[in-house]
């Protein structure tokens, strides 16, 4: 258990250095990081976006973007620096010395090309396996061993037609095809379902074992790092300022910004956000709703999808309802519903006794101030063109409310933006910021529902707690009601008093969120917990006090 | 698949009619009678005609019927591909096209193959070319193409390669070396234009993540444009391909009047200044088809490049 700290480090990273040249003049994005990985170890280099964690993975593989200037420290493979080697010789290492498992598996993969080609092609490359049909033959194998089921059939696949775990799946496969010593995973499973994630950082964790691989695991994800890694480096503003054994760096971190990045992450074990007053009357009653989707398959017929089969539940005013489930369970259908951006086939959704699928065209778009969203890509939810305030005032406009400017400043002020945020465009704001926008959009007709559809998961952690810190105060000061839509149970537990956990369109468990949590009763809901990282081992050490 | 091609077949036919009609009801619209025209012979004056032979010859062309019985006989006859007899000709128009078409589908394969082979290396060039002064003078050679008219790059390739140095015979068609100097003309403008669509797409598709995943293969640069990036590029070039194929007819009219050769572009200005109706009608018919076609055939390979698209009939 001792030897990876004995014997001679894998990998060794001493001062590097990467600056990226950009109209503004050279910016750095990693100002001096060092870090080593040992064979047969796992190392997460923790970050927050813009931390230059990605950068440190990329400088190791060469494949710094162009507009890159030259990098300066060392990087040491076995004791051969990579640094200033020429393309030619890296070439040979990358694929053969060093796998990489990249972010994005759908975009990742070559869309034209079928799967077991893009993992015979690192074969071919290196000259690993003679003749195309023995490379397409050991690539079959590789699938397989990647946890693939039929890797014959799915070799024949595109990536298209394969889910994100199975592409991940295939990245692996090539990542693994050269039977490098050592594996760069950048955020490999944060695209991906919890219960998807887990299977596959097993995978990972038994190659590493099995064959002695090193990996550098880049993730913004505290919990999977504590879990998965030996030892931990915390990268921030381009430098390493912490680096230890994974336990001790998380239970008890020495610099303040690891400190604020534990406190930062949501927990299982935090307390649940406060209920709706117990004789609050109901504000949202959904009874049965059904979406099916047609749609027509390319070899001809038909393929018929129920997205959101037969939900019901009531949200009292002042409510928190946290709708939890994996990619395809339904539950963005079920937020364009209940936003009435969509039609349900059959069931009602009653709004303060008004049954918002069969009233008139025009009746609807007035009772459209009442129900207002925010929805995950805030990037994409704003018009660039517009500037904050002009963003902000457009549903005013839209209801001919007089004293729009007064207006904005109070929803900038409510959402703790400065006022002079108001002049400028959304792509001037970080990501939090944008965030906050949508947020004081979507209260600027005063409604009384929002619906929030993932609206913090691509923030990074610490801006993610400021978010939902925002959204359960505006909740007391507001008296607002939430559908809160997210794949994380820990930001559900912290803004929800309710949760629905849906699964294939139907909704299997609902009830109290410290019920549900502590008592899951249905098997899914029990299976999505148990693969929360850190989950299980963190609710049995609050069990036991 | 099978429906796929019948429904945009049907759609073609309707284009073919429609282009039929229009050319029909523009060549009835515009001055000029083209019996006068015929019996006037060359350089003849309008007054030295005779009105009781124009009148023969009008009833002998069919042209004293109503417009709409022209029209329909018209139709029915263009529907078994009969176009009639040229007016100056007197020979089947069929015929006169048959001898026009090997020239010009030489012409236009020669040009259409330079196109492709020069517009997919310019693009390759103008993006991998090691120095970015490099990349942007292939790219802003292609602009240069692309905007110079082609009878003006006929006339100074004339001037260079065949009056100049010699090297390539400045008119008349049958031998490869006779088709050289008229193709580039006719391609130049295409090559540009072929270059700039492919060469954006493909910075576009160089920034996707799977090049990176290739490139962490250990696949070089090169290959990881030209077997990764190139192929997911390709589909707007190639519609602006297809769209080419269809104009290349009358790129011909100006090439092969600029290098005096035999083809459709030299009989399409002939049969318009003569006011040959039947040609003209005929020439409008065959650029219709080949473009209907061209642009199907275009569709067809979509789903073979990028399995994802699927074809379906609207």
């Amino acid at each position: 258990m001792n030897e990876p700290t004995v014997s001679p480090p894998l990998l060794a990273v001493r001062d590097l250095r990467v600056s990226y040249r950009t109209r503004a003049g050279t910016v750095p994005a990693v100002r001096g990081a060092s870090l080593t990985v040992a064979a047969g170890e796992t190392v997460a280099l923790v970050g927050e976006s813009g931390s230059g964690k990605s950068s440190v993975g990329l400088a190791v593989l060469g494949l710094l973007p162009d507009g890159t200037e030259p990098v300066s420290g060392s990087v040491e493979l076995d004791g051969r620096n990579l640094v200033g080697l020429p393309e030619r010789a890296l070439r040979g290492v990358r694929g053969r010395e060093i796998g990489f498992v990249p972010q994005d598996p759908k975009a990742s993969l070559n869309p034209v090309q079928r799967v077991g080609a893009q993992v015979a092609e690192v074969l071919r490359i290196h000259g690993l396996e003679r003749g195309r049909a023995a490379a397409a033959r050991r690539a079959r194998e590789l699938l397989g061993e990647a946890g693939l089921p039929e890797p014959d059939r799915v070799a024949e696949r595109f990536p298209h037609e394969l889910s994100g775990g199975m592409c991940q799946r295939v990245l692996i496969a090539i990542a693994l095809a050269g039977r490098p010593r050592l594996l760069i995973a950048d955020e490999p499973t944060s695209a991906l379902d919890v219960t998807v994630q887990r299977h596959l950082l097993d995978h990972l964790a038994d190659v590493t074992r099995r064959a002695g691989t090193g990996l550098l695991l880049i993730t913004h994800d505290l919990a999977v790092a504590t879990e998965r890694a030996e030892r931990v480096a915390v990268m921030s503003d381009g430098r390493v300022v912490e680096t230890g054994p994974s336990a001790d760096v998380i239970g008890a971190p020495s610099h303040p910004y690891t400190r604020e990045l534990v406190a930062a992450a949501p927990s299982l074990t935090a307390p649940p956000a406060t209920p709706a007053a117990p004789d609050a009357e109901p504000l949202l009653t959904v009874e049965n709703v059904r979406r099916v989707f047609r749609t027509r398959l390319p070899q001809g017929g038909r393929q018929v999808t129920t997205a959101v089969d037969g939900v019901s539940f009531t949200l009292p005013r002042g409510g928190s309802l946290g709708v939890v489930g994996e990619s395809g369970s339904g539950k963005s259908t079920l937020a364009q519903l209940l936003l009435r951006l969509d039609r349900p086939d059959a069931g009602r959704i009653v709004l303060d006794g008004v049954d918002l699928t069969s009233v008139p065209a025009g009746r609807l778009r007035r009772l459209r101030r009442h129900v207002q969203p925010v929805f995950q890509d805030s990037y994409g939810s704003l018009d660039h063109t517009f500037t904050v305030a002009e963003a902000i005032a457009e549903p005013l406009r839209a209801f001919g409310v007089p004293g729009r400017a007064r207006r904005v400043a109070d929803l900038l002020d409510l959402v703790r933006l400065p006022a002079a945020a108001g002049a400028r465009r959304p792509t001037e704001l970080s990501g939090g910021q944008r965030q906050r926008v949508c947020i004081a959009r979507a209260l600027a007709l005063t409604p009384r529902l929002l619906v929030l559809d993932e609206p913090v998961s691509a923030l990074d952690v610490s801006v993610q707690a400021r978010i939902l810190t925002l959204l359960a105060e505006l909740r007391e000061e507001l008296g607002l009601a939430y559908v809160f839509i997210s794949h994380d149970l820990a930001v559900v537990r912290q803004v929800c008093d309710r949760v629905l956990v849906m699964r294939r369109g139907r909704a299997v468990e609902q009830g109290a969120v410290a019920d549900v949590f502590s008592g899951p009763r249905h098997p899914y809901t029990q299976e999505l917990l148990a693969a929360v990282p850190g989950g299980p081992r963190t609710v049995s050490e609050g069990a036991s006090p | 698949m099978i429906r796929y091609v019948l429904v945009r077949l049907g759609n073609g036919l309707f284009v073919l009619w429609a282009a039929l009609t229009v050319s029909f009801l523009v060549l009835h619209l515009v001055p000029g009678d083209p019996v006068s025209v015929m019996l006037r012979g060359n350089g003849g004056e309008a007054s030295s005609v005779d009105p009781a032979a124009a009148d023969a010859l009008r009833a002998e062309l069919g042209l004293d019927r109503p417009v709409h019985e022209q029209y329909l006989d018209f139709v029915w006859r263009a529907a078994r591909l009969d176009f009639g007899t040229s007016f100056t000709t007197g020979d089947e128009v069929r015929a006169v096209l048959g001898r026009s078409l090997g020239p010009t589908l030489e012409l236009a394969a020669a040009a259409l193959l330079l196109t492709l082979v020069l517009g997919v290396a310019a693009a390759v060039a103008g993006t991998l070319l090691p120095k970015a002064p490099l990349r942007s003078a292939v790219l802003s050679a292609t602009v240069v193409g692309n905007a110079v008219p082609s009878f003006w790059t006929g006339i100074v390739l004339l001037q260079v390669f065949s009056f100049g140095l010699g090297w390539f015979p400045a008119y008349g068609a049958g031998d490869l070396g006779q088709l050289v100097l008229p193709a580039f003309a006719l391609a130049l403008p295409g090559i540009g234009t072929l270059a700039q669509v492919l060469s954006r797409s493909l910075r576009t598709a160089l920034a996707d993540p799977y090049v990176r995943t290739a490139r962490a293969k250990g696949a070089s640069r090169l290959r990881a444009t030209t077997a990764h990036a190139l192929r997911n590029a390709a589909i707007p070039a190639m519609t602006l391909f297809g769209l080419m194929v269809g104009g290349i007819v009358a790129g011909a009219v100006i090439t092969e009047t600029v290098f005096s050769r035999p083809g459709l572009g030299t009989l399409t200005a002939n049969a318009i200044g003569g006011h040959d109706f039947p040609v003209i009608r005929a020439l409008v018919f065959l650029a219709g088809a080949l473009y209907v076609l061209v642009n199907l055939a275009v569709d067809l390979v979509y789903p073979k490049v990028d399995p994802r698209i699927v074809l379906r009939a609207a």
